[in-house]
């Protein structure tokens, strides 16, 4: 053997040890295909969600089925507390916890820049820090920067909030912040969606008609009519309701800051505006949703029957809705006290939660949305084929 | 802690569907019900817990039921599988009560699926719960704790005091401890005995120890022979059983419904010395699953073969654990430890005597054997398409037949004919009255639920007079 074959050999068996390493499943992924060995050969609960009928449609699941599925699940544990292979029995089937295991693995593998998925890690602490850096930083900015007699008087009249943050400022921080979580949530989903098949077939209307469905009446969060299994093996529609206050609280908050945007540039109308103005409108009834609805979830996060839940990422889960809470009671304090001398120090610390979200946003929870409706549009043209 | 001290109305013995239904209904009746299953709390609901249907007559479609399914249809089906060993009379009134067991059900607050994909289709005759039996099992729980039954899990009842037919006490032990429960009325719904590996091996010996107890590992049998000790009239064959084609590879206890193997129909089975036994297309699945259980516990190491090619592999349900699979016969013997010669003749015979037809899943086709013994004689189709597919089988016994004796009132019946003064039974602890062979998917449920109403009422009635 020469030199040359054997350093040839040997830095192919080194690549091969390197392909290894990098396509070696994790737990949780080689768990859930055991577990759909055994739900594929049950089917009771094929009734609950759109994740067994899709699952039935396989014999064989690849990590991208394993990633579609999992994407797919919404976390009902409808199908857990129906199961008769659940914990303690041998088999330990725990369908919830092990998908919401892959489906946060998948945010981190699909994250971009890649590298950025260890975010996904200790995504509590993270947003926890994030949280506390920007309210921080902006109410130290406002106090430092802004003359104190503007800052502690009540500020009235056209442009008030821009006295205390400079518009400019604004659009920098948030635009730029929200600007690029666009880009890489963008970015995640078309890896995400090459990840799990790709498009395969030209576009269909009717399935993305089936999945914005989907998406806008939390279906599969109906558990087949009666409910999912909230708090224990009873069933409810509170997180339904609730994450529909949150979503579409959250939805009316930037409704509000878009007609406001539009407002100031196309028809030169600067804020504060009247309360029964469009953007104080949207923001107030967004603002109540919001609050409504991530105390609740927070309460039945709570409450929960803990044995279906995948107890690591709850940081992540609680730092996220405690931060859309604290944006959306900040934001109604605002308008409460927008009169008053207490205004500029309510707005800075409002501007710094809602900085630290944008800042966060490709690399929390929120993600969830971009690849359940991926999933839902996926299991759309599944059911119906071109 | 219960109230041990206290005087119930109805003492109920099992947690499983048989068993709520019939303290449920003493309950709405008005009597104070206590009711012990022996099992641990999340493994409560005996074998109700794997269950996924019961069967119902109804004249009409229903909800959850398509077309129309009447006393005589679903008679000749339950005649047919007994091949006659039944009690008509008890059989003809279960099957017309079965017209209400949904809606009871409903009202305790078991949900029902619309209709069901899959091999095993059955929602013409056969009402789904929406999730399967351990969400039944759970709404029923639910309905108990609503309606202040006293449940109690780990609470294993050892020994009934019955004196002239009269029940008046129980020996139990709640949680590893030993404690009396005195009541005015008994209802025996523990099931069979089928756990129970000492006593089956009174009547199978040795082969006993190859079968897989497919549910509860709690149905020890303990409150039915205590029974049949004190007097009560037995009926059915110690040895007569529902047991279904189970994967050799479960557990041997509590593997539950994924373990069965549908492949049977569209496979080719021979036992440990590599003959053909029983002709595998006889009729469809659902007609003829309950039967392959016993054909393979009277094999010889009551273990058998199923072997098919990847013409069939879609035809039924994936297994859990993986098919042996290669391109040869003999590749697919040595993997699965027979003899590879003997096989592949098996298989060459076989496909010799297959006849030409067309092949259709789901209704018996024309697809059979000629000359061959045994036949097969539907879905025979030529093993010759690799890779080649193998699945090991082995008896997987659901519930034991062996019964005390009841009425049409699910009253027992003493050895000498007389009925009990306070002693009812619901579920698989009676079967045997009804089912003296075979089975009929989802009717074990059904008598669940028709004689555990009866019991119910019964006992709640006795606790009035």
């Amino acid at each position: 053997m020469s030199a040359t074959e054997f350093s040839q050999t040997g830095m192919s068996k080194l690549d091969l040890l390197l392909q290894e390493a990098t396509t070696v499943e994790s737990d949780a992924y080689q768990d859930a295909r055991r577990q759909m060995a055994v739900c594929n050969a049950c089917r009771y609960c094929e009734g609950y969600c759109a994740v067994f009928p899709a699952m039935a449609a396989r014999r064989e699941f690849e990590k991208a089925d394993l990633t579609h599925l999992a994407n797919l699940c919404h976390n009902c544990k409808g199908c857990f507390h129906a199961c008769q292979y659940a914990p303690p029995h041998a088999f330990g089937i725990n369908i919830p916890a092990t998908f919401a295991t892959v489906r946060q693995e998948s945010y981190a593998e699909f994250a971009w820049p890649t590298g950025m998925g260890k975010l996904f890690d200790r995504n509590g602490t993270l947003l926890a820090a994030a949280t506390t850096i920007f309210v921080t930083l902006a109410l130290v900015l406002t106090v430092a920067l802004r003359d104190p007699a503007v800052l502690f008087s009540a500020q009235t009249g056209t442009g008030a909030f821009f006295r205390i943050i400079p518009l400019w400022l604004i659009n920098l921080l948030a635009g730029g912040s929200f600007g690029f979580a666009v880009i890489a949530m963008a970015m995640g989903a078309i890896r995400y969606w090459r990840g799990t098949g790709g498009m395969g077939g030209s576009f269909q209307p009717q399935p993305a008609v089936d999945a914005a469905v989907d998406v806008l009446t939390l279906r599969n969060l109906g558990g087949g009519g009666h409910g999912c299994n909230d708090f224990d093996d009873s069933f409810a529609q509170h997180r339904r309701w609730l994450h529909q206050a949150m979503f579409f609280g959250f939805m009316l908050c930037f409704a509000a800051t878009s007609t406001g945007a539009v407002y100031h540039h196309v028809f030169g109308w600067h804020s504060p505006h009247a309360f029964l103005s469009l953007p104080v409108q949207f923001g107030t009834w967004g603002g109540v949703l919001l609050c409504i609805g991530t105390a609740g979830l927070l309460w039945v996060k709570t409450v929960t029957d803990p044995a279906p839940v995948a107890r690591k990422l709850m940081g992540g889960e609680y730092a996220l809705l405690g931060l859309l809470f604290l944006i959306g009671s900040t934001g109604l304090l605002l308008l409460a006290i927008r009169h008053t001398s207490a205004m500029g120090i309510m707005l800075a610390l409002h501007f710094g939660l809602v900085l630290a979200l944008f800042v966060v946003l490709p690399y929390s929870k929120m993600v969830h949305g971009i690849y359940r409706g991926i999933a839902l549009l996926r299991n759309a043209r599944e059911k119906r084929p071109a | 802690m219960p109230d041990f001290a206290r005087l119930y109305d109805v003492l109920v013995v099992g947690g499983g569907n048989a068993a709520l239904c019939a303290a449920i209904t003493a309950r709405r009746a008005g009597a104070s019900v206590i009711l012990c299953e022996a099992s641990p709390q999340p493994m409560r609901g005996g074998n109700s817990r794997h269950t996924r249907n019961l069967r119902a007559l109804h004249p009409g479609p229903t909800q959850v039921l398509t077309d129309s399914y009447l006393e005589e249809e679903y008679w000749d089906d339950l005649n047919r599988v007994t091949g006659g060993k039944t009690n008509e009379d008890l059989a003809r009134m279960c099957i017309r009560a079965s017209q209400h067991a949904p809606d009871f059900l409903a009202s305790c607050g078991v949900v029902f699926q619309p209709s069901l994909s899959g091999t095993l289709s059955l929602s013409r005759t056969n009402a789904f719960f929406l999730g399967g039996g351990k969400a039944l099992v759970n709404a029923l729980y639910r309905e108990a704790a609503k309606l202040g039954i006293v449940t109690l899990t780990d609470t294993e009842v050892q020994h009934i005091q019955v004196d002239d037919g009269f029940a008046s006490e129980a020996i139990i032990s709640h949680c590893g401890f030993p404690q009396r429960i005195r009541f005015k009325a008994l209802v025996a719904a523990s099931g069979g005995f089928q756990a129970n590996r000492n006593w089956l091996r009174e009547y199978w010996g040795d082969a006993a120890d190859n079968f897989q107890i497919r549910g509860t590992p709690y149905a020890q049998g303990t409150i039915l022979k205590d029974l049949l000790a004190q007097g009560v009239q037995q009926v059915g064959d110690p040895t007569q059983f529902h047991a279904v084609a189970n994967d050799a590879r479960a557990p041997m206890e509590d593997g539950g419904l994924a373990m069965r193997l549908d492949c049977v129909p569209f496979s080719l089975v021979v036992n440990r010395d590599v003959e053909r036994f029983y002709d595998e297309g006889e009729d469809v699945w659902p007609k003829r699953y309950a039967i392959w259980g016993r054909l393979i516990a009277q094999q010889p190491g009551q273990i058998a073969l199923a072997v098919t090619d990847s013409k069939a592999v879609m035809n039924f349900l994936p297994s859990v654990y993986p098919p042996f699979k290669a391109d040869s016969i003999a590749e697919i013997a040595a993997q699965a430890g027979f003899d590879a010669g003997k096989l592949e003749k098996v298989v060459a015979d076989f496909n010799a005597a297959v006849r030409p037809g067309t092949f259709t899943p789901m209704v018996p086709d024309d697809c059979r054997t000629e000359g061959l013994v045994p036949p097969k004689s539907h879905w025979a189709r030529r093993i010759d398409t690799p890779p080649y597919y193998a699945y090991p089988l082995r008896p997987g016994i659901t519930f034991t037949f062996l019964s005390v004796k009841v009425n049409e009132q699910a009253r027992v019946l003493m050895a000498d004919g007389k009925p009990s003064a306070n002693m009812f039974a619901s579920g698989e602890i009676m079967s045997g009255n009804i089912l003296g062979q075979g089975y009929l998917a989802g009717f074990g449920m059904t008598l669940g639920t028709v004689f555990g109403r009866l019991a119910g009422e019964g006992a709640a009635r006795h606790v009035r007079n």
